[in-house]
């Protein structure tokens, strides 16, 4: 290849993952984002205005005179709206933290793991998936329900007298979510340990450290990418996560993607949908950029 | 032997026997499952002793390393430091630092904190670890790169900081696994120098491990040559090359002739051999062979004359052959000479004067010979 035609191949490479984002995630995005500042309507579809083509330039410049913000207004206005945030985000908080200290030792041990049994382990991790998402979390009615497989084992054991109430209640979900997401730790975490150098741990005996010092002072650290990118893939889905609060959960529970649900579904509330799903995208999006600015800053000292 | 002693003339703690050794390697053997990595060894290294594990790759010389670190443990024998049997204390609570093959800097610190590390580890005060921080640095002569990472560093920046980070605790034992192997051949030599004034001005004893016989020459006081988990020979690098106790290690360290023979007489201080390849040979050795006993016979390439005319002393210690091979290395030119029954030879000579009148050619019939104190008896 020329240079000059491998440096248009190199410009190529860059648009795809650029045109990727724009079809399938800004493109989208603006159309949420209009809807949310569109008004409900018994119409179809249910919310006004629509624009048409057929409008002419000056038709559309009118119609977008028309949206307003009303629905954010709204949603502010509405306890019931910034307690299901909080609640989502106060439940996804401590998914991520509880999937993390369970994930962290799996992962530790697979990548500690002889060479030749770490493939079935990594298979051990992934077999899951081989099952529906929707069946795997109805198996964990079965098992949690008052009269289900888990207080039938504790009360055949004797450690309880009386079966443990966790269906419907928030215990459920943290058990669903992390349950559910725990792959999506352990196997970020998994590679950035196996493929640290083991020397390193070595070097910081040699200097002197325990090997409990020299985890937190060198292995952790260092493992601190894997651990970022599992928790960012388990704290993003579980703040919206509504299969989980809607079958595990109770009547309390209150989290986003089920309020969501309701004002799309049982409401026919386009508009107020969208302006939900705008305001968690902003919640979801905003931290992480600033997130990943002061990492690249931090990254780029001392250079 | 007469004049072959250490390079420090006035060091030489093992010649005394009343020295105690400061690491004692007491029949060690390590096994990696069935394989045997280090086989019933036995060494003694002196207190500020510069000691070099020398050998070909996977004769066992890291394991050995990695056995005084405290990194693995032996299957049978035991290692004494400084009076104290190592059995059992782990890497962390023995007073000896190492400084890795792959470096095994922290990739998430600075230069700076990857040297400080032990220090902290050790609740120094951190006035103290500045102050000593600031002086490895100045050491490895790496003050303006503190605040870097590794991945910022050079191959031969990263390895002083490796230096400098195991020296900053002043181990009493610095333990150097190949800590040369990543630099050109300039720097090595520079910094093989630079290593042994360290290790005189801290004092410290070093355990170096490399497969460079001439850095093993260059800086060490005594050197081990190790194969397949043996020490074949402990000796100072001038014994080691004039005096090899075996074709090993004959072989191994430097360039070498052997003749096979058969020792025809053994006088008092003098042994002759007539060699397979048809001459005699009368060698000064302190012990007599048997005659009869079938021995071999190594010279070293510069110790072989190459002339036209037939030297005085033949045919004792003198063959003919003609001139096979000539290279021209500028200090000296190596001649491969093939002698009658097609064995070469090769000599050496150092090109003292510039323009050398008529100089030996390709092809041409020649005689080498050698003194009577120029070749070493091998038994084995
Ligand atoms: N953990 C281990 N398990 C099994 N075999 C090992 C292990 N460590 C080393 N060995 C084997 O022991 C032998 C000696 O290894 P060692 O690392 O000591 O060699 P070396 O002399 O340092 O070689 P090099 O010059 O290549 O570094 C090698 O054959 C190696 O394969
Ligand atoms: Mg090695």
């Amino acid at each position: 290849m020329s240079k000059f035609g491998s440096a248009i191949f190199n410009r190529l490479v860059i648009i795809i993952p650029y045109a990727w984002l724009t079809i399938f995630f800004l493109a989208p995005f603006f159309i949420v984002l209009r809807i949310s500042l569109s008004e409900t309507a018994i119409a179809m579809p249910p919310y006004l205005p629509v624009f048409n083509l057929v409008d002419g330039v000056s038709g559309i410049v009118d119609k977008l005179g028309e949206l307003s913000v009303a629905n954010y207004v709204f949603l502010a206005g509405d306890a019931l709206y910034t307690n299901a945030y909080i609640s989502s985000l106060k439940i996804a908080v401590i998914s991520t933290i509880a999937t993390l200290l369970i994930a962290y030792p799996i992962a530790y041990g697979m990548a500690k793991a002889p060479n030749m049994v770490r493939p079935t382990l990594l298979m051990l991790v992934i077999l899951p998936f081989w099952t529906s998402f929707l069946i795997r979390v109805y198996a964990w009615i079965a098992i949690l329900k008052p009269e289900g497989l888990l207080n039938q084992l504790l009360l055949t054991l004797g450690v309880i007298d009386e079966p443990l109430i966790i269906l419907n209640t928030n215990w459920a979900i943290y058990i669903g979510i992390v349950y559910s997401y725990l792959p999506f730790m352990v196997l970020p975490i998994y590679s950035s340990l196996e493929k640290m150098d083991h020397s390193l741990t070595e070097a910081a005996l040699d200097l002197g450290c325990t090997p409990i010092r020299a985890f937190w002072r060198v292995t952790f650290p260092l493992s601190m990418p894997g651990v970022i990118a599992g928790c960012m893939l388990v704290f993003i889905p579980a703040v919206g996560e509504f299969v989980i609060p809607d079958l595990l959960g109770g009547s309390e529970t209150l989290m986003i993607g089920k309020t969501l649900w309701n004002e799309f579904n049982a409401n026919r509330d386009w508009p107020v949908s969208a302006a939900v799903a705008t305001i968690l995208l902003l919640i979801l999006v905003v931290p992480i950029m600033f997130f990943q600015h002061a990492q690249a800053k931090a990254d780029g000292e001392g250079k | 032997m007469k004049s072959l002693g250490s390079i420090r003339r006035s060091f030489a703690p093992w010649a005394d026997p009343t020295a105690v050794p400061f690491i004692a390697v007491k029949n060690v053997t390590k096994k990696f499952g069935d394989f045997v990595a280090v086989d019933n060894l036995s060494l003694n290294i002196y207190p500020r002793e510069f000691f070099a594990l020398l050998g070909a790759s996977g004769c066992g010389k890291s394991t050995l390393l990695r056995m005084l670190a405290g990194f693995e443990q032996p299957t049978s024998g035991e290692i004494v430091l400084d009076g104290q049997s190592l059995a059992g204390i782990p890497p962390y609570r023995r007073p000896v630092n190492m400084m890795f093959q792959s470096y095994a800097l922290f990739p998430h610190m600075t230069v700076e904190n990857n040297i400080a590390f032990g220090l902290k580890q050790d609740g120094m005060p951190k006035p103290q670890i500045a102050e000593r921080v600031d002086q490895m640095l100045k050491l490895v002569k790496l003050d303006k790169f503190a605040k870097r990472k590794p991945h910022q560093l050079s191959g031969g920046q990263r390895q002083r900081v490796a230096l400098a980070r195991s020296l900053a605790k002043r181990p009493k034992v610095l333990l150097l696994d190949e800590p040369l192997g990543a630099l050109d051949k300039k720097l090595r030599e520079e910094t093989q120098f630079e290593l042994m004034d360290l290790q005189q001005q801290l004092g410290l004893t070093f355990v170096v491990v490399t497969h460079d016989q001439e850095e093993a020459m260059t800086m060490a006081d005594r050197i081990a040559v190790m194969a397949h988990g043996k020490v074949i020979q402990v000796a100072t690098p001038p014994e080691i090359y004039e005096a090899p106790n075996s074709r090993f290690v004959a072989d191994f360290i430097g360039d070498v002739n052997i003749f096979d023979g058969t020792v025809s007489s053994a006088g008092p201080g003098t042994v002759e051999i007539a060699t397979q390849t048809g001459f005699t040979v009368r060698v000064a050795s302190s012990d007599a062979p048997a005659v009869g006993a079938k021995i071999g016979l190594a010279i070293r390439p510069e110790k072989i004359r190459v002339s036209r005319d037939e030297p005085a002393c033949a045919p004792l210690n003198a063959a003919q052959g003609e001139i096979w091979d000539i290279g021209y290395l500028g200090d000296m030119t190596i001649f491969h000479v093939r002698l009658k029954d097609g064995k070469v030879i090769k000599a050496s000579s150092l090109n003292a004067v510039r323009a050398v009148e008529d100089p030996l050619g390709y092809d041409q019939q020649v005689w080498i010979s050698f003194d009577e104190n120029a070749g070493v008896v091998l038994k084995d």
